[in-house]
């Protein structure tokens, strides 16, 4: 084997594990009936999606999938969890669980085929004519550019949600004792 | 075949269906979960399929290559703002009702 083909092979083979890390890290979180389970499967599939955002030449993007998904979203629902004391799911033994679940299979699978059958058989326009590289520099100056707007409305986004967030959580709380 | 499969990760068709894989599996952990977090977690794989076909359509057909990447950022600061409010809103119905199984919220029912 020549060096060029040893290189094609291991990027595959990385492909091919980073996309089944990200469906099984799916099947995990959709499944395990233990929801600290579930995230814990959210955050194995963030990962390998993170790495799919590698192959797809945008290393920013992985890094924020990381520090952001992995870092912040799934370690506070953690902290959720703890905090409500949930008790897991009680187990489907009831018919009603069953059937939920086995109608919802089906639907699930039934979006799934439609959508692979739509993408087969659609031809794809030829790609454009790229503008720009798609570089961490280029990113940075369409954020604070051309996307200047939209990245002002999430910051207040954001922040309406922090407050909004202390708000509720904080309603209906006793007053302080001292 | 065997080049088509070494060159995957070079064509949009495989991440679409990824993506779409990503989507089915969270609207299936949607309906299947019952109790809000697990519900949560799901919007949440449903929201990564949805941005990992955005980065794909930017990469390989965009004339802007930066459009695809933007908005899947975008998407993460809706994701951490929708998970805060979430979470806070659980926590309420936690202390009101000493549950998150979606079954035992009926205070509504008619």
């Amino acid at each position: 084997m020549t060096p060029q083909e040893i290189n094609a092979l291991l990027s595959a083979a990385c492909f091919a594990g980073l996309a089944g890390l990200t469906l099984l890290g799916a099947l995990l979180a959709a499944l395990c009936r233990r929801l600290i389970y579930s995230v814990s499967g959210l955050a194995l599939s963030f990962i390998g999606l993170a790495g799919l955002y590698l192959y797809l030449n945008a290393p920013f993007l992985a890094l924020m999938q990381i520090l952001v998904y992995v870092g912040a979203v799934c370690i506070v629902i953690l902290f959720a969890i703890m905090l409500a004391d949930t008790q897991d799911e009680q187990s489907g033994r009831d018919r009603r669980a069953t059937l939920t679940a086995i109608a919802s299979f089906l639907a699930a699978s039934m979006l799934a085929v439609a959508l692979f059958l739509m993408i087969r058989g659609t031809t794809w326009m030829a790609p454009a004519a790229p503008q720009n590289t798609g570089s961490l520099q280029d990113l940075g100056h369409a954020l604070l550019g051309r996307f200047g707007f939209a990245f002002e409305l999430i910051s207040v986004v954001l922040l309406l949600a922090i407050l909004g967030a202390l708000v509720v959580a904080r309603n209906g709380r006793d007053t302080p004792r001292d | 075949m065997e080049t088509h499969f070494l060159q995957a990760s070079q064509q949009l068709p495989a991440y679409l269906i990824i993506g779409a894989l990503l989507f089915a599996i969270g609207f299936f952990g949607f309906c299947r979960h019952r109790t809000l977090v697990g519900m949560l977690v799901s919007g949440e794989l449903i929201l990564a399929g949805a941005s990992l076909n955005f980065v794909a359509f930017g990469h390989f057909l965009a004339a802007d290559r930066v459009a695809g990447q933007a908005f899947a950022l975008f998407i993460m600061g809706i994701a951490a703002a929708e998970a805060a409010l979430v979470l806070s809103i659980m926590i309420a119905v936690y202390r009101n009702y000493r549950t998150i199984q979606t079954r035992d919220l009926k205070a509504m029912e008619g």
